[in-house]
């Protein structure tokens, strides 16, 4: 049994998330981990930007930081440099991290900076009412794009994984057990890891692309997803409108802040001797 | 940490650096731009070797994003940049205004707008030091017209910043950034530190937002056992978001008096000749230089002619010109901008005297002898 309660701010709730929105499943799984890792609540600082994911560090008792929109991995950069000890975990959404945040989430990948981002990925700006987002499928359906998308989405895991990024795993709200478990990876890999979460958001993106009840949204998650291992199997067509759950990349690179306190040491002998 | 030689021919940039140092800064994260990158690349030379962190970020919203991330951890953090990196700092300077994160951003300042003049010299941010970012915001902002002022307004531009938990600005220009000239410094035990004051109630009883007698909470850092949260929304005393319409006008109202109640221990100035003078001068950075050299001119031609500089452009010295106003016929400004500070002079005199702009805006410094005729000018 998972303590919650000793994670949460409970006097902050209720929280500010839809009926169905999948905010919630992903907070739960990030505890989930957590507590299976046994970190300190004072050793844990949760970043987050702009949007609905963003809001989850409101509602966990840890160092919590809600900053301006995009940057959250620039404010954790900053963290995580002057205290290396502390468990960084950046909360994000495909807006907030892929396009006003975009070009500090692609360099603290190159980087390798040990931060865990966990991405929120719903497809649209919910917060502002419906908008278009960089995973906006094309021909998909916003308040933005009103007579469908014309853009490409974005594959955010091939991003960070083209970035530089030690770790990049995907799942989605549905798959609760497998996200505690892939956060779990992510916060114990030594790097810049990355967990990108498909999470329904009936409210707008459901509604506005007829795609049900949050509950068949999730359902359409457990239809769709298939693992690592199988869609290597599959060819290009066959993966089409699939969703490629499992552990992406894992792989060893140099760490920057362990890189940075290399190099402290290399001058400090230098200047010894 | 080194030693700094007591006398050094340096630039500018260079004395900003020293002065960092002695103040404690333990972090800076910065982007390359001219006439600024002095200033990183001895940060990136010296920090390592001091045991503080140097970054160079993809940007200048993320070199103000780590600043203000490494604030909160706990380390005396700055940036610097300039005109068109200012800019971009904005956003996030808007955000440590409102969650009084104490840390130093230095704007060696350029020709504007846009990319403007990259190597050459301006005072065109003035007021968008004031009023760059949205909202009504605190805001210091200091100045200097010598490499010496350089290393103090460096070193009190921290002081400021943990003193009053606000970010700081401070306004070099390309003319004091990269003059070399002789500087003396003092010895670091001779300069007074100031550093945040830290919560002393344990963390249950902790609000890191709390309106105290003084206005300025004291501050925990991330990582030592107080969990509280930071948002740069509108928030009550425990620092989570607020819509009530009590908390919001509280925390607005005490973010501005904090620095409008401390002013007087703020505002600093210099003046020169001013006892007699019958003509005011006002002008700061390295303006003020020229017109040092224009005051001394104008006593030899029997010209009772006075210089107040200003170390402080924000909070304005309103009550000194105010005065000054009151004792002499014309306050000239002379002032590498279109007439930014005489504007801000003029709605301080109570119309007592008249305030004549003496302006350039095309990169190049403003000479003694345009300052003298401008001078000779208003005596008729």
């Amino acid at each position: 049994m998972i303590p919650y309660e000793e994670y949460l701010r409970l006097d902050k709730f209720p929280h500010i998330w839809c009926t169905g929105c999948g905010c919630g499943i992903v907070l739960k799984a990030m505890l989930r981990a957590i507590h299976r890792l046994e970190l300190k609540k004072d050793e844990v600082v949760m970043v987050s930007g702009i949007g609905c994911s963003s809001r989850t560090p409101g509602y966990v008792d840890f160092n919590t930081l809600h900053t301006t929109h995009g940057r959250a991995i620039a404010f954790a950069t900053g963290v995580k440099l002057v205290k290396p000890e502390l468990h960084v975990i950046v909360v994000t959404g495909d807006g907030d991290g892929t396009a006003i945040g975009g070009n500090h989430l692609i360099h603290a990948a190159r980087r390798n900076i040990d931060l865990t981002v966990v991405l929120y990925n719903n497809h649209i700006y919910g917060m502002t009412g419906g908008q278009s987002s960089p995973t906006t499928p094309w021909d998909g359906y916003s308040t933005t794009t009103p007579h469908g998308n014309i853009e490409q989405p974005f594959n955010i895991c091939e991003l960070a994984e083209a970035s530089g990024a030690s770790f990049v795993a995907r799942s989605t709200a549905y798959h609760a057990i497998q996200l505690t478990k892939l956060i779990e990876r992510a916060i114990e890999k030594r790097g810049f890891s990355l967990v990108e979460v498909l999470t329904p958001c009936p409210t707008y993106f459901g509604r506005k692309n007829r795609l049900g009840s949050a509950i068949e949204m999730l359902k359409w998650q457990k239809d769709n997803s298939i693992p690592v291992s199988v869609s290597k199997k599959l060819g290009p067509e066959e993966l089409r409108e699939k969703v490629v759950v499992g552990v992406l990349t894992d792989r060893e690179k140099p760490e920057y802040t362990e890189e940075y306190a290399k190099l402290v040491e290399r001058i400090k002998i230098k200047e010894e001797t | 940490m080194s030693p700094v030689r007591a006398i050094q021919m340096i630039q500018g940039n260079g004395a900003c650096v020293e002065g960092a140092i002695v103040a404690g800064v333990k972090f800076f994260a910065g982007y390359p731009i001219t006439p600024s990158s002095e200033i990183a690349e001895l940060m990136a030379e010296k920090l390592p070797r001091l045991g503080g962190v140097f970054i160079q970020m993809e940007d200048e919203i993320g070199a103000m994003g780590a600043v203000i991330g490494a604030s909160l951890a706990g380390a005396k953090a700055m940036t610097a940049t300039s005109g068109p990196g200012f800019s971009l700092k904005q956003e996030n300077l808007g955000y440590a205004s409102m969650t009084e994160v104490p840390c130093v951003v230095v704007n060696v300042q350029r020709g504007g707008p846009s990319t403007g003049l990259p190597t050459l010299p301006s005072q065109g941010d003035v007021m968008q030091a004031r009023w760059g970012t949205h909202g009504d915001h605190p805001i210091i902002a200091l100045v200097a017209s010598t490499v010496r002022d350089a290393f103090d307004q460096t070193v009190r531009a921290f002081n400021l910043s943990e003193r009053y938990r606000v970010p700081v600005v401070l306004l070099l220009d390309e003319i004091v950034g990269h003059v070399n000239e002789k500087a003396e410094f003092p010895s670091p035990d001779e300069i007074d530190l100031v550093e945040r004051v830290k919560p002393t109630i344990p963390p249950a009883g902790y609000n890191p937002f709390e309106p105290t007698a003084s206005d300025i909470p004291p501050m925990a850092n991330f990582g030592e056992g107080y969990r509280f949260h930071v948002t740069g929304l509108c928030h009550d005393k425990t620092g989570f978001p607020t819509n009530n319409p009590q908390e919001i006008d509280q925390l607005i109202r005490r973010l501005n008096r904090k620095i409008e109640r401390y002013r007087d221990e703020i505002i600093s100035y210099r003046e020169y000749e001013l006892e007699d003078a019958d003509i005011g001068l006002f002008a700061y950075g390295s303006t003020a230089r020229s017109t040092r050299r224009a005051v001394y001119l104008g006593r030899e031609e029997g010209i009772k002619v006075g210089l107040l500089e200003p170390l402080v452009l924000w909070p304005f010295p309103e009550t000194k010109v105010c005065e000054l106003a009151a004792q002499v016929s014309h306050i000239i400004v002379p002032e590498m901008n279109l007439g930014q500070i005489a504007h801000e002079v003029r709605c301080n005199t109570m119309g007592r005297a008249e305030v004549v702009s003496l302006s350039r805006i095309d990169g190049e410094l403003i000479r003694p002898m345009e300052i003298l005729e401008k001078i000779r000018e208003v005596v008729g």
